[in-house]
């Protein structure tokens, strides 16, 4: 049961990135062409909120359920694999028009096809940590 | 009701999405969708090829929860939230894609040419589909982090590492929107 909860954030998640078209390939091929601002929007307002939360959890205004501190965990250093790293999700992103949320969204919306996204997603995902100790980091 | 039943407005979504990150922190978690494709590798025995996948994936349960939401979301709103499965995209992005040979540009969430089963079931289609993912799972984790993990925990705690993240989303993203997919289509 205490595992609910986050099924129910999940829902409410999947739900918003569906009615917002988050997860529509037409969406994401727009936001590159830079023809419309939803999705800036979207990430933009996301982002700004996202920002007074977290100043909100550092001074500890907002702690966990369970009365601790919120910490965030800081991301790896290095700038080629944020880069490099970053700039191969982006061709993903492009070319299939979803992130990984999205995949699993998709299967909800029964978009057969989709699997073989998530599948090369997890191939992708393999592939990185057999190579990962000869790439630069 | 109507207003939900209409496509939900950037205004509406960012401040739901950027309460979902506060929700997973809220209970003691993180808020990252493709540390999940680990955990599934990890789950299907990767761990017996590769070392790094030779970790408990049951502290993770969690987060596979998370994605199951995601599933069911996407259930919920197909059925019973999204009568009309039209994307208004822009006019110019409709005319841009026609160039490219997809037609029909938004006329529902996904381009038949892409996605359709038929488009799947051909080697191309179901090349296509899979480089995809291959690239989006590389680079994630290669990343550290996707859309979510980077694009909204990493830019809202203000983290170097992911505005260069971020950055790299979108040089991928633009080379292959305007360099990539013209010979692709």
């Amino acid at each position: 049961m205490k595992y609910i909860k986050y099924l129910l954030v999940g829902i409410l998640f999947g739900i918003t990135l569906s009615k917002a078209e988050v997860i529509s390939w037409f969406r994401i091929y727009e936001m590159f062409k830079l023809q419309s601002f939803h999705m800036y929007g979207v990430i933009g307002s996301a982002v700004a909120i996202g920002i007074i939360l977290m100043y909100l959890f550092k001074n500890e205004t907002l702690k966990t359920l369970y009365g601790e501190p919120i910490v965030i965990e800081p991301k790896k250093k290095g700038i080629p694999r944020n880069l490099i790293g970053g700039i191969i999700f982006g061709l993903g992103w492009a070319l299939g028009g979803s992130c990984p949320g999205p995949m699993y969204i998709l299967v909800g919306k029964g978009v057969i096809s989709i699997l073989v996204v998530l599948l090369g997603a997890h191939l992708g995902t393999f592939l990185y940590h057999a190579v990962k100790h000869k790439l630069p980091h | 009701m109507d207003f939900i039943l209409q496509p939900w407005p950037w205004y509406v979504a960012g401040p739901i999405i950027a309460f979902c990150m506060f929700l997973m922190f809220f209970f003691g978690k993180k808020f990252g969708v493709s540390s999940n494709l680990e955990t599934v590798c990890a789950m299907g025995g990767a761990g017996k090829f590769v070392d790094f996948f030779k970790f408990d994936w049951k502290k993770n349960k969690w987060n596979l929860i998370f994605v199951v939401g995601l599933i069911v979301g996407g259930f919920i709103s197909d059925q019973w939230l999204t009568p009309d499965d039209t994307v208004a995209i822009s006019t110019e992005t409709v005319k841009d894609l026609a160039e490219l040979g997809i037609q029909n540009g938004g006329s529902s969430y996904l381009p038949d040419e892409i996605f359709s089963v038929e488009t799947m079931l051909s080697v191309k289609g179901f090349l296509i589909l899979l480089i995809a993912g291959v690239l989006v799972g590389f680079g994630s984790r290669y990343a550290g982090g996707c859309t979510s993990g980077h694009g909204i925990v990493g830019l809202s705690s203000l983290s170097m590492e992911s505005f260069i993240a971020v950055g790299g989303f979108f040089i991928g993203g633009l080379i292959m929107t305007w360099l990539i997919l013209p010979y692709i289509f």
